[in-house]
């Protein structure tokens, strides 16, 4: 139990004037700007947008910059602010065929109608740190190459839709209904068992590391579903809002999403013949790893319906859903810092009286 | 007298509300400052920023879920000849989302031709232009894979 305690103001104050001269660091060293922090730190940026669960690159920067590059502190800080705005209301699901993609790729077919775009990527380069960065250069934006005679399909055909042309894959979503709203968990409290929307709701603003961990965690055996990235997708997607003062939908704007589609082997069961099971992973910005990992464990959740035998703790959607969420976490984890000191104080009494206790009766019985 | 609308114009006024949504601030200030025609409007929202929750789909094409919330901000103006323009823009830009809402109103006014072509054709052009330069720059990083026969299956 925590109790309150009084006073330390001046204290307090000073540690905030002195955590703001600490972030500002050497003074002979130019200041960082919001704007640099977007442009050039953007993987960070995605990160809080992701987890912090707003789409906002200018409050991810900002919430960076004031947390001194403590992503999960910036994460908190972009949910306390979200709950001061009101919600107009809710878009219309995007159907991410329609993104306008800078990056897809399958590990599962070689040849895709639409091909195989790399984009911006970490992969295949050979993790040395490039010292060259360390000098300010002018990079003239002509280096990169283009190409104008490829051309890129504005809706590339889904990979998982060709394997569902031989009915060897699962369809997208058994329990599509259009009229019941998704579950909102920024609205009501998690209840278990969750549905499906709950659970892809829950994990698209996940901790990345849990994620990644728990993704992990099925491929190494703890859920035994091996899955392969049937495709992962990084573009923008348009986003639709249908004022009631309008009373017709009309693009409000574009967001980057990140996609991933992992298929895992299913041997059927007494209602489903052998055949390809899909897992999810959707989050704002350039996410990749996040939502491979959210993919793995959106499958792995889905073990009740599927009728698998449930071993693992990726599988079971009470711990996976519980601690998934990183502001929740810290704030548990980090209060234990706070004075417990009445609390301890009643520890240190019943120890002393158990101790007391103990000794009582071995001499009794010596 | 938007009650009116038939559907084709409703199209229409999606297309030109998308095109001023997502412009770039930049541009679209650019081309209000010389854009001349003076139009006194009142503000019956003044902008006003709040959120919207972004549904994605399972599965990219399945049911809906939450995936996530998006600042947006909307206003609402009317101009002195009587029509109503709306806009509601993502992030958090006042000045765009003013702007947006009166280019609304005043292409549904007599200044519909001049405001379609001195600013949104050419924020449509604008637009336009950046995608092809993402997707030819995406083009580049296009790749063929080639199978290569391991030693051991000889």
């Amino acid at each position: 139990m925590y109790v309150a305690v009084k006073g330390g103001e001046k204290a307090i104050r000073n540690a905030h004037a002195l955590f703001d001269e600490k972030r500002r660091g050497d003074v002979s060293v130019p200041e960082i700007t919001t704007e640099q922090i977007k442009q050039q730190l953007s993987f960070s940026v995605d990160r809080v947008m992701s987890e912090g669960s707003l789409y906002d690159f200018d409050l991810s920067a900002l919430a960076i910059k004031q947390a001194r590059g403590d992503l999960i502190e910036a994460i908190f800080l972009v949910r306390a602010s979200r709950t001061t705005l009101a919600r107009f209301g809710s878009s219309k699901p995007f159907d991410t065929s329609h993104m306008r993609v800078e990056r897809r790729i399958s590990a599962t077919y070689k040849d895709i109608p639409g091909g195989q775009i790399l984009g911006a990527t970490f992969d295949y380069q050979h993790r040395l740190l490039d010292f060259s960065l360390e000098e300010q250069k002018l990079q003239d934006e002509t280096s990169v190459e283009t190409r104008d005679d490829v051309g890129l399909d504005a809706d590339m055909p889904r990979v998982l839709d060709i394997l569902n042309n031989e009915g060897l894959v699962e369809q997208a979503s058994l329990e599509m209904n259009e009229d019941t709203p998704p579950s909102d968990l920024t609205r009501s409290p998690l209840e278990f068992p969750a549905d499906r929307s709950l659970r892809l709701q829950n994990l698209a603003r996940a901790d990345e590391g849990f994620l990644l961990a728990l993704g992990y965690s099925t491929q190494r055996g703890y859920a035994r579903n091996h899955g392969f990235a049937g495709e992962i997708r990084i573009g923008s997607v348009a986003v639709e809002f249908a004022p009631e003062e309008l009373g017709f939908p009309i693009e409000i704007g574009e967001m980057i999403v990140s996609e991933c589609e992992m298929i895992n082997q299913f041997k059927g069961s007494k209602s489903a013949p052998p055949q390809f099971t899909r897992g999810y992973g959707l989050a704002f910005g350039q996410v990749e790893r996040k939502v491979m990992s959210m993919a793995l464990v959106d499958r792995a959740l889905r073990a009740d319906e599927l009728g698998e035998e449930k071993t693992a703790p990726a599988q079971d959607e009470e711990f996976v859903l519980s601690h998934s969420d990183n502001v929740k976490a810290t704030g548990f984890v980090e209060h234990l810092k706070l004075p417990h000191y009445v609390d301890f104080q009643a520890e240190l009494e019943l120890v002393r009286k158990m101790r007391a206790k103990q000794r009582v009766m071995k001499e009794a019985a010596e | 007298m938007t009650q009116n609308i038939l559907g084709a114009d409703i199209r229409s006024r999606q297309h030109w509300m998308a095109i001023l949504a997502k412009a770039m601030w930049d541009n679209l200030e650019q081309m209000w400052k010389s854009f001349p025609i003076s139009c006194p409007y009142t503000l019956l929202r003044k902008p006003e920023t709040g959120l919207v929750m972004v549904e994605g789909r399972t599965g990219g094409t399945g049911a809906p879920f939450n995936l996530g919330e998006t600042t947006v901000t909307r206003c609402t103006v009317s101009l002195q000849s009587g029509e109503v323009g709306h806009a509601y823009v993502m992030g958090r830009n006042h000045q765009h989302a003013e702007i947006a809402a009166i280019c609304d109103a005043l292409m549904q006014s007599k200044h519909h031709n001049k405001t379609a072509r001195e600013i949104i054709e050419p924020l449509e052009r604008l637009a336009q232009k950046g995608n092809a330069k993402q997707a030819a720059k995406a083009a580049a990083t296009k790749v063929d894979f080639f199978t290569v026969v391991r030693g051991e299956d000889e």
